[in-house]
């Protein structure tokens, strides 16, 4: 199969609609299994009580925030290298969900930290680190809006993204490197995980629903971009003005 | 005519923004002040507790020297940008990371080192002692030309934008925060007396990492706004 050939809006723009139902599925089944494991099969936590449960959705959150931010800069390298403009697309269209899952982390967080650790919120490396992740996300959404010239806004913004992939790795092991009052790491590829079943489970499979999630919203997005770009959408059934105002 | 070597490029494009610094004397002088206008004031806001000004002297002057870095980006780019220069710059055959890196030197010459030769009189203000003032001016030395080569990128990327000012803050500004933790966290450890040796090692691997990453991305991102 040749994939280059999606390369071309017009072929991308019909395939990305044949992929949005399947993922939006995927998500829709995912999140739902994991949403049940974590309330109602995961045990109750010996310390934490039922607060802990928040962290089906933290947990999940926090990596698609950094694991978004990652394939946004690849897209958008793969843009300055190729000059590739659906890769640009990809980015731009990747942005806003990496932000709603940083905001989604940070949210939750503060929910998770107020029972307890007592705070809302606290200066430590972990939270600070992942604020600062916000921030690049409104940046390179904010660079890209305020330039009028597609071209240099694509490349522009795109260098910003993988500026500020510095973060990335500083978020991941910022509860190694300082040892402040976030917790470390309880799921782990190298070793076991040390805490039950159940929990696992629910976290896992609620992260690869979000995933689906985040390649279901980030193609809708995609289509807008191309006919809002394109603004010539004589291929496939045309986009309304109705359909680009639902997928945003 | 013979082709100048780097270096002779680099010194010629340190040269003339040094020159031209120097023939707008209130521009560079406009900073300076700033700085000891928006440092003073804090005393004045808190009220003059020494333990009080002790506790929050590191993290006042350095977002102090934070702002002075980020109000004199805009001269960066902007004048060779309008009056052409920068595009026969883009053009001279020399590595164009290299004549950004000159550029930044002087930069940071003109707003950063004032700052840096300031700081032990401003940390005096705020009651700091011979220890803390020499570990001041060391994070400050490590720390602001990181700043002149994280903002550098911000000015390229919003070279010639409408409201360029405000959206290079937004840009730069969560970027400068990794500096502004070690910096300003090697002072209070100096103040608490636990060793500062681990943030000024911290300061000085942001330092390298930017020399080696951040010229490049600046001159991507001049090569994109001039194109």
């Amino acid at each position: 199969m040749n994939w280059l050939k999606y390369s071309s809006s017009q072929a991308l723009y019909p395939f990305a609609g044949r992929l949005i139902p399947w993922f939006t599925a995927a998500a829709l089944g995912l999140i739902g299994v994991g949403l049940y494991v974590g309330f109602f099969v995961a045990p109750t936590d010996a310390t934490q009580g039922d607060a802990y449960r928040i962290i089906f959705v933290h947990v999940p959150a926090a990596w698609m925030s950094m694991f978004l931010y990652v394939i946004m800069a690849i897209w958008a390298g793969i843009g300055l290298g190729l000059n590739a403009r659906p890769s640009f697309m990809m980015a731009q269209a990747i942005a806003p969900t990496g932000a709603l899952f940083t905001f989604l982390a940070l949210f939750t967080g503060s929910m998770w930290g107020k029972p307890t650790w007592g705070a809302w919120w606290v200066w430590d490396a972990r939270l600070t680190s992942e604020l600062i992740l916000l921030f690049q996300y409104i940046g390179i959404m904010l660079l890209r809006s305020s330039i009028d010239d597609l071209r240099r806004a694509d490349r522009a913004s795109a260098v910003l993204a993988l500026v500020g992939v510095v973060n990335v790795p500083i978020i991941y092991f910022s509860v190694k490197w300082w040892n402040t009052l976030h917790q470390g790491a309880s799921v782990s590829i190298t070793a076991a995980p040390t805490m039950a079943g159940a929990m696992v489970t629910a976290m896992l499979v609620m992260a690869v629903g979000f995933w689906m999630y985040s390649i279901a919203v980030t193609l809708a997005r995609m289509r807008c971009v191309i006919v809002e770009r394109e603004r010539q959408p004589s291929w496939g059934k045309p986009a309304s003005v109705t359909d680009v105002a639902e997928a945003r | 005519m013979s082709q100048p070597s780097m270096s002779e490029a680099v010194r010629g494009v340190v040269r003339r923004d040094l020159l031209l610094a120097m023939r707008h004397r209130s521009d560079v002088a406009m900073s300076v002040f700033f700085v000891v206008i928006v440092a003073s004031l804090f005393p004045l806001g808190v009220g003059p507790e020494p333990a009080v000004l002790r506790m929050i002297a590191s993290g006042v002057l350095w977002v102090t020297a934070l702002l002075a870095c980020l109000l004199s980006l805009g001269r960066l780019f902007t004048a060779d940008y309008l009056d052409g220069v920068l595009e026969q710059t883009l053009l001279i055959p020399q590595p164009l990371s290299v004549l950004v890196l000159g550029k930044v030197f002087s930069h940071w010459v003109i707003s950063g080192l004032p700052v840096v030769l300031l700081s032990p009189l401003l940390g005096l203000q705020f009651g700091l002692s011979g220890n803390s003032l020499g570990v001041l001016t060391l994070s400050l030395l490590l720390g602001t030309p990181t700043l002149s080569m994280i903002g550098a990128i911000g000015a390229a990327l919003t070279l010639g934008l409408r409201g360029s000012g405000l959206l290079v803050a937004l840009l730069v500004l969560p970027l400068f925060i990794p500096v502004l933790i070690f910096g300003a966290g090697a002072v209070t450890n100096s103040v608490t007396g636990v060793g500062s040796e681990a943030n000024l090692s911290l300061l000085g691997a942001c330092f390298l990492l930017s020399l080696t990453f951040a010229p490049w991305a600046t001159a991507v991102a001049l090569r994109i706004a001039v194109e």
